[in-house]
């Protein structure tokens, strides 16, 4: 059995470059679904790396009560200063609470390459951000200056934006800023932002008041003890969320998109070359009709066949997911792209990740494409009718 | 034995394969009366397909000049001898080279796609020249679904339809048995009786070539003897 | 059309081939169809805002609130025929997922300078009379089941009221129609009266959103822009004022790399099902010289035979695309309730269509240039 069926699949292989621009139809076919399959995974991946790694869960985020995001948000200073001094809040070497009020207003900056501005975030914080946000370290230049119109510039912003170098001058509120420091934070969203002195902002900005805080809390467990403090306080009407949950509801509906575009761009075009796959691999085995014929006559049984086919299938769809897999990883790991998150109204920027998994997946696709599509055309080489095949008139 | 309907004069055609230039045609003469049925013999190789297409106007020679019905063909171009095929010339093959997905009224009416009849006026034709064939009542099958010779005569009910001057018929019975090789041999010779057409024909069957009014015999690109016959 | 059936079963010759071929093809313009109502539906509102609306925002960003004091001088600026205000209310009916639009309007301007919401007089006066009076889209009453009379609860995220609290209460007034129903989406917002938000908000008094200007002439656009910029220029709030519609573009282009990621998707699949057609055509010619030779024996000329097998190849795109089409305008509803307003409009179709005939073109081009070149005696002598 194993003897017939090698012998009818390297009869079948042996015939391959022959029938390239056909065979060629399934790998470029299989190539083009993977490649692009595998390319919007890994947005969705890289979106949702950029969403996961932001923010830590014994870390919090106070709002007003009813704003459902910063940009919608308003503390009063008094509030922000009694949430700072709420019972669970760590302390940092100094005594003081690790806790930022944080001011949260957009500007707008040319992308790259562009003329028209789009939003992009700028956080006015205390100068003691880097000890709350601790997975945050400048990577180049300082750290801002109270006082003075100085920014420093995340990671993702800077990529994406025109003029973002260290001296840069940018035109945010009330004159230029001058560019002091670039930040790392771990990929998450916050490296798409522009960092300033929060009292600085404000005045700049004409704005009496800051926008939420953000606590580091002794530790997780210690959060409904903070809430609790904070809700029951009368002169207070505040949200409190844990970090993860709040960023990733601020990104549900653009996850939401990316996640089901990719998917369902995926699963369309994988039914597509479906189609191309079983085409060639009929025309593959009616080209070979009497070989087919001949070895039956001679005493090879059906599933030999069927099986012989279906490896040549899945050889040909193997070597286009190969392919396809190969490309993605190419040209989009680390790809970095920005847009608009419409739930914040600014531009996220994050990375394409073409994952070991992802690979491994498009591979999948692929084998499975070209099992389906040399299964029916398998079974009809091995239904011919002998006699009439030999004839060639089947 | 009135006017030569076809007049070849010195007419030569050669083929380069490669390096080599291959003589299939030397020098050759040939007049067909209006109205003839003229048998083409020889072994394979002489040159009677070639001479054949010549006739046909599907190729054309490499000197002489080749004259049908008062036009010389020979200084056509590639385009104005299409036009001249489909108004003066039917084709009949040996492998009936009907289109399989069409059906035998769909066969027939091909060539008068390529005149300005009406759709009635061109069913009417067809119909004519499928009853002529006598085949009538199979004009709604598919090749697939006749009999060789039913094909053979939806080819030449093809070759008819549009009224040509010349019917050009390239070994018609190569494919068919005996029985079914001399109704359609029959069928040509009413064809030329009744109707007056003119037919040309290449075959090696001796059996076939009896049917004609005149056998020509080739060799080697030249012609040999001329037999007439009834 | 004589040559229909002709076309027709060469088109048809090996059945299952054409199907599959098809199949594919259908399943790119299911793509192409569902991706570009999306891209259309992301700059539709560019299209429907008018050029003669120029829109005034804060200079750094559009959600900087502007004095309220500017009004008078931006209605007195020459040029401007008419200037209404609106402020982005932000609420939540219900929750989160039911959003749209809840702008707070000086009611006795707003509907003359956005002219293309129709709003019936009877509703015009109702809102009038009545302080907590709000104006709905027709497409939102329907989803919400409101009716006028009704009184809506809103949840402030943005504006809590004077007492600190977020409930706010509207009385539903009127309707609002779109022009027609590519502009219904734009409709379906809740207007309500500013004069009422400004007393019942807890801060923020005496600021606006963005200021709205109808003007005369739409050439003039540019230098009253600047003419009303100007007068705030090196003020502690200063502006930004553009036509609508550039206001609008910027504002789509911010989705960028997801449009250029978009347009990428369905530059690969085209890619590949030109390389799968392609090959489908030029087998099926392939397999079927002998016939073409025997069309050119008959007499059909040589660009009668390129346009044959031209014509096949557009029959066979062209079908597929309008099923493929079909199929993505059958999903758009379902797509819709994710994506308000998401529609795909008659450009779409025509869009699908002409990239079908140029899919066709290319990939039957080689085919057909062969078909046309293709030599008599040796197509018939290869038998």
């Amino acid at each position: 059995m194993l003897q017939q069926v090698l012998a009818v699949t390297l009869m079948n292989l042996r015939a391959v470059p022959q029938r390239l621009g056909a065979s060629m139809v399934i790998v470029i076919g299989i190539a083009g679904v993977v490649g692009v399959m595998v390319a919007l995974l890994s947005m969705a991946k890289g979106f949702q790396a950029t969403l996961n790694s932001t923010g830590r869960p014994d870390r919090v985020i106070v709002l007003r009560g009813g704003a459902n995001d910063e940009l919608s948000s308003v503390l009063f200073r008094e509030q922000a200063t009694i949430i700072k001094q709420a019972p669970g809040v760590r302390q940092g070497i100094d005594g003081r609470p690790l806790a930022l009020a944080e001011v949260y207003i957009l500007a707008g900056l040319p992308r790259k390459g562009q003329t028209d501005p789009a939003n992009v975030v700028l956080r006015g914080t205390e100068p003691h951000v880097l000890e709350v946000r601790s997975e945050t370290k400048l990577v180049e230049g300082r750290m801002f200056r109270p006082g003075v119109y100085e920014v420093v510039v995340g990671r993702g912003a800077r990529d994406q934006f025109a003029g973002m170098e260290l001296g840069g001058k940018l035109p945010l509120r009330d004159g230029d800023w001058t560019i002091v420091g670039f930040f790392e934070s771990g990929g998450d969203v916050h490296e798409s932002e522009l960092w300033t002195d929060a009292e600085t902002l404000m005045q700049a900005a004409k704005r009496g008041a800051p926008t939420s805080v953000t606590a580091q809390l002794e530790s997780e467990q210690d959060f409904d003890r903070f809430k609790d403090a904070l809700t029951t306080d009368p002169r207070l009407n505040a949200g409190v969320q844990k970090e993860p949950d709040y960023y990733s509801s601020r990104s549900k509906a653009l996850n939401g998109l990316i996640n089901g575009l990719g998917y369902t761009v995926a699963v369309i075009m994988a039914i597509g070359a479906l189609f191309g796959a079983l085409n060639t691999m009929y025309a593959a085995v009616s080209t070979r009709t009497v070989e087919i014929a001949t070895l039956r006559a001679i005493g090879f049984g059906g599933a030999p066949v069927v099986v012989s086919v279906m490896i040549e299938a899945m050889l040909l769809s193997l070597a286009g997911g190969v392919l396809g897999a190969a490309i993605a990883y190419v040209v989009f790991n680390g790809y970095s792209v920005s847009t608009l998150n419409f739930q914040t109204f600014s531009q996220v920027a994050f990375a394409f990740q073409v994952t070991p998994d992802l690979l491994r997946q498009g591979v999948t696709w692929a084998l499975l494409i070209g099992a389906i599509g040399g299964f029916f055309p398998a079974l009809k080489a091995a239904r011919l009718p002998v006699v009439e095949a030999l004839r060639g008139s089947a | 034995m009135s006017e030569a309907i076809v007049r070849l004069r010195g007419v030569r055609k050669s083929y380069t394969r490669g390096k080599q230039t291959v003589e299939v045609l030397e020098s050759l003469d040939l007049d067909i009366a209006r109205g003839d049925f003229l048998a083409l013999m020889g072994p394979s190789g002489s040159g009677k397909t070639t001479l054949l297409n010549l006739i046909g106007g599907l190729d054309r020679p490499t000197t002489g000049s080749v004259d049908v019905a008062g036009e010389r063909i020979d200084q056509l171009s590639s385009g104005q001898l299409a036009q001249w095929r489909a108004r003066h010339v039917g084709f009949v093959f040996q492998f009936y080279n009907l289109m399989p997905m069409l059906n035998a009224e769909r066969n027939v009416e091909l060539p008068l796609l390529l005149t300005r009849l009406p759709a009635a006026d061109r069913m009417r034709r067809v119909r004519v020249a499928l009853e002529i064939v006598g085949l009538g009542e199979r004009g709604g099958h598919k090749p697939s679904e006749l009999s060789g010779g039913q094909a053979q005569r939806v080819a030449i009910a093809r070759a008819l339809v549009a009224d040509p001057t010349l019917l050009v018929c390239d070994e018609p019975t190569g494919d068919l048995d005996r029985k079914t090789a001399d109704e359609i041999l029959h069928l040509l010779q009413a064809l030329n009786r009744e109707y007056g057409k003119t037919i040309v024909m290449v075959t090696h069957d001796p059996k076939a070539a009896e049917f004609a009014t005149h056998q020509l015999h080739m060799d080697k690109g030249r012609l040999v003897e001329t037999v007439a016959h009834s | 059309m004589k040559y229909f059936p002709l076309v027709w079963s060469a088109l048809w010759r090996k059945k299952p081939r054409t199907i599959f071929t098809m199949l594919s093809i259908v399943v790119a313009f299911l793509l192409f169809g569902m991706l570009q109502a999306v891209a259309q539906s992301m700059t539709q509102s560019v299209q429907i805002s008018g050029a003669d609306r120029l829109f005034t925002a804060g200079k750094f960003s559009f959600t900087e609130i502007l004095p309220l004091g500017y009004y008078a001088r931006i209605k007195s600026t020459p040029g401007v025929q008419l200037a209404s205000h609106a402020s982005w209310f932000g609420g939540v009916y219900q929750n989160e997922r039911n959003f749209f639009g809840q702008f707070a309007v000086d009611h006795e301007t707003y509907l003359d300078v956005y002219t293309d919401l129709i709003v019936s007089e009877e509703a015009r006066r109702a809102w009038a009379r009545n302080k907590t009076g709000a104006l709905v889209g027709s497409g939102l009453a329907k989803k919400f089941g409101w009716k006028v009379g009704d009184r809506i609860p809103i949840q402030a995220a943005i504006w809590p009221k004077r007492d600190g609290r977020n409930d706010w209460e509207f009385d539903v007034v009127g309707l609002i129609d779109g022009q027609d129903e590519a502009s219904q989406a734009q409709a379906d917002v809740l207007l309500f009266r500013f004069d009422y938000f400004d007393e019942a908000r807890q801060f923020g008094q005496g600021y606006v959103g963005w200021y709205l200007e109808k003007i005369a002439d739409p050439a003039q656009a540019a230098t009253i822009a600047a003419a009303i910029d100007r007068q705030f220029a090196n003020s502690p709030k200063e502006t930004r004022t553009d036509s609508e519609k550039a206001f609008n573009q910027a504002f789509m282009k911010q989705m960028g790399d997801i449009q250029l990621i978009v347009r990428s998707i369905l530059g690969a699949v085209f890619f590949t099902l030109l390389f799968l057609t392609g090959n489908t055509m030029m087998q099926s010619v392939r397999e079927r010289i002998p016939e073409l030779a025997v069309l050119k024996t008959i007499g059909f000329s040589d660009p009668s035979v390129l346009a044959l097998v031209l014509a096949e190849s557009l029959l066979l795109c062209l079908i597929a695309a309008l099923a493929g089409l079909g199929a993505a305008s059958i999903m758009m509803p379902g797509l819709a309730a994710k994506m308000p307003g998401l529609e795909m409009g008659a450009e779409v179709w025509l869009m699908g269509l002409g990239l079908a005939a140029v899919l066709a073109a290319i990939v039957g081009f080689l085919p057909a240039w062969r078909a046309m070149r293709l030599d008599i005696v040796n197509a018939l002598s290869a038998h």
